[in-house]
């Protein structure tokens, strides 16, 4: 009779605890995670040979200064992979997501590759003495155009963009070795790859998708995956022609 | 005496057709340089008025934008001082009045827009010239009306080109920047033509009836002229389309004759493409555009050599127009060689500058040719005839 009891009470309990802690526990969720690697002879990056159209820079930075289009590692690991699920849309929480940051540093634009989601804040900064103009140049439909001034120690600049776009460019007209690219995703379920070519995706419901891979200069490639709880791996392998 | 064009005139017309081609060559270098958007507000420079933008700041992209808007302001200035002298001593009352009326801007916009200080001291700069230079310029006469009415267009286009080079900053569009290079090109024939008709040559040459013997050219010279005009516009779109050489060889095209425009094949002539400048990707159109260019550029060296042809069974020899097309031959060959060393110096600045100036000469030359061949009659034949010894019968 005791033990009946004691097991209602427990019953009760936990009924209670799920219905009070539930929406706040961990759904079943799956973790995508790959390395991205490169194979064939790596193109060399283009080399800004002379930064003397602005005194300012060549003070800055001395020697001459790359373009970080292929960021390779020793073993082909392969940087700046915009990874992301494929087909996506209005899935986004970027009104919510903190601000995503890039910075005018050393008259280059830091970091080279940039993600973020539609309708968060991208702070552009400007880290450098001198002036720089900010130009944002979209291709898609519903991403504006435009062309700021932002002196050295001014206010930072806030961007966001509503349409889903790949490499969206921003450009200093006034130092033209100065771009950057910013990949605009719907939806909170893309990374992009570190310096040792490695990715995660967390919180990924489980289902099947498409993931693709996108590297500004090398093009695409896709997978077909189902996620379900647990981690999932892909790799991809980009070759140099 | 009425319609007598003064040399002095003349020789100011020329000054602003030279400056005109020389405000050309500087837009031409910010397209090369990928700098028209380097100062991204108008018309203020970086909140500055434009006069009064720090030498400091005149750097990058910056140098090349800033001066060009500089040198058009000065094209401005000189197209309404012609402008002006055209109308004769009845434009000083205008001049005074103008004077006055930017006075009186400037004190408003002082006393309503402290901030704007530098704005109400540019006014007030070219308000009191225009007030004190009204009270003893000019003296002469007024220039015959077609001249006049002609000079009021200049700064009617003049304006006009400002305004859309300002709007193509702020508008951000690049089609505004096809239009601006093109009325560039129309400006300067218009400013050349200016200067060719208050030259005392043409004076003779009306009186001389001297478009009689290039009667059977124009058609010729207009064709040519309105073909290399076609060639700029496409230039200019090329110029406009800010993605570098769209096709990186010459003579053939991605080692074709036609280079393929497929999906596939664009996407691989981009991943070929390393720059250390931020262009746009090539598309299909971009292709196509670059090779309408240079098919053009054979069809206007066809209608350039007919043209000599033509002068040369038409003309006598020693004839200046037979001469003048002859050197407009060599200007034309000229003009494709620098187009083959603008692709193979991977459109190196300077290299495509000077072929944005020589197509402008170009087009100025043919255009002339066309205006003398269709002979209007623009100064007074009174003055010219007494200067001049009647046209000798036919016949004799």
């Amino acid at each position: 009779m005791g033990f009946m009891r004691t097991k209602y009470w427990a019953t009760q309990w936990a009924v209670a605890v799920a219905l009070v802690w539930g929406p706040h526990l961990p759904a079943l969720a799956g973790e995508i995670r790959g390395k991205i690697i490169l194979k064939g002879n790596v193109p060399a990056n283009p080399v800004v040979k002379d930064l003397s159209a602005d005194p300012n820079c060549s003070k800055l930075v001395k020697g001459a200064v790359q373009v970080p289009m292929f960021r390779v590692g020793p073993n082909g690991e392969l940087a700046d992979v915009f990874v992301s699920l494929a087909g996506i849309t209005g899935k986004s929480t970027g009104a919510t997501a903190p601000p995503a940051v890039l910075d005018q540093r050393g008259c280059m634009y830091v970091p080279y590759v940039l993600a973020i989601q539609t309708k968060q804040t991208l702070l552009v900064k400007n880290s450098d003495p001198l002036l720089h103009n900010v130009h944002a140049t979209p291709t898609a439909p519903g991403n504006k155009t435009r062309n700021e001034a932002q002196l050295a120690g001014g206010p930072d600049l806030k961007f966001s963009f509503d349409a889903p776009e790949k490499f969206l460019r921003f450009k200093c007209d006034v130092h033209p070795w100065m771009f950057a690219y910013v990949c605009v995703s719907d939806h909170p379920w893309f990374a992009l790859s570190g310096e040792d070519g490695s990715f995660v995706i967390k919180d990924v419901p489980p289902g099947k998708y498409t993931l693709e891979a996108s590297h500004r200069k090398l093009g695409d490639l896709k997978r077909e995956i189902e996620v379900a709880d647990g981690v999932v791996n892909v790799d991809f392998v980009f070759e140099a022609k | 005496m009425r319609g007598e064009v003064s040399s002095g005139l003349h020789r100011f017309a020329v000054l602003t057709a030279c400056a005109v081609l020389g405000l050309i060559g500087a837009g031409g270098l910010v397209t090369s340089h990928g700098a028209g958007l380097a100062v991204p507000d108008w018309p203020n420079t970086y909140g500055y008025n434009l006069f009064f933008f720090p030498i400091s700041h005149w750097i990058g992209g910056i140098f090349y934008e800033h001066t060009h808007r500089l040198w058009g302001a000065v094209v401005g200035f000189l197209t309404l001082v012609l402008a002006v002298w055209m109308q004769g001593a009845p434009a000083r009352p205008w001049l005074r009045s103008g004077g006055a009326i930017l006075l009186g801007i400037a004190l408003i916009v002082a006393a309503l827009a402290p901030s704007r200080w530098q704005d109400a001291v540019v006014l007030s700069v070219v308000g009191a010239a225009a007030l004190v230079g009204g009270r003893f310029w000019p003296r002469c006469r007024p220039q015959p009306a077609r001249l006049r009415w002609l000079s009021l267009s200049a700064l009617g286009l003049v304006i006009l080109q400002g305004v859309l080079g300002g709007l193509r900053v702020v508008k951000l569009k690049d089609e505004l920047g096809i239009v601006h290079a093109t009325l560039a090109q129309l400006f300067f024939v218009l400013m050349a033509a200016l200067a060719l008709l208050t030259s005392r040559a043409w004076g003779r040459f009306e009186a001389l009836e001297g478009w009689r013997a290039l009667r059977p050219l124009r058609s010729w010279y207009l064709a040519t002229a309105l073909l290399i005009l076609g060639q700029l516009i496409l230039g200019a779109t090329m110029r406009h389309e800010h993605a570098g050489l769209a096709i990186p060889d010459f003579p053939l095209a991605y080692g074709r004759l036609w280079p393929a425009t497929d999906p596939e094949s664009i996407a691989a002539y981009n991943r070929q493409r390393l720059e250390a400048r931020a262009y746009n990707d090539i598309t299909a159109a971009h292709i196509r555009v670059h090779m309408a260019h240079r098919l053009m550029a054979v069809v206007v060296l066809g209608a350039v050599l007919l043209t000599w042809q033509r002068a040369c069974v038409v003309l006598p020899r020693g004839h200046a127009a037979r001469f003048g097309t002859g050197v407009l031959v060599t200007l034309t060959l000229l003009q494709i060689g620098l187009g083959a060393w603008t692709v193979w110096s991977n459109k190196a600045a300077d290299i495509a500058t000077v072929h944005v100036i020589t197509g402008a000469a170009l087009l100025m030359g043919f255009s002339l040719l066309a205006l003398a061949a269709h002979g209007p009659r623009m100064q007074e034949p009174r003055v010219v005839s007494e200067q001049m010894p009647a046209p000798a019968p036919a016949g004799s």
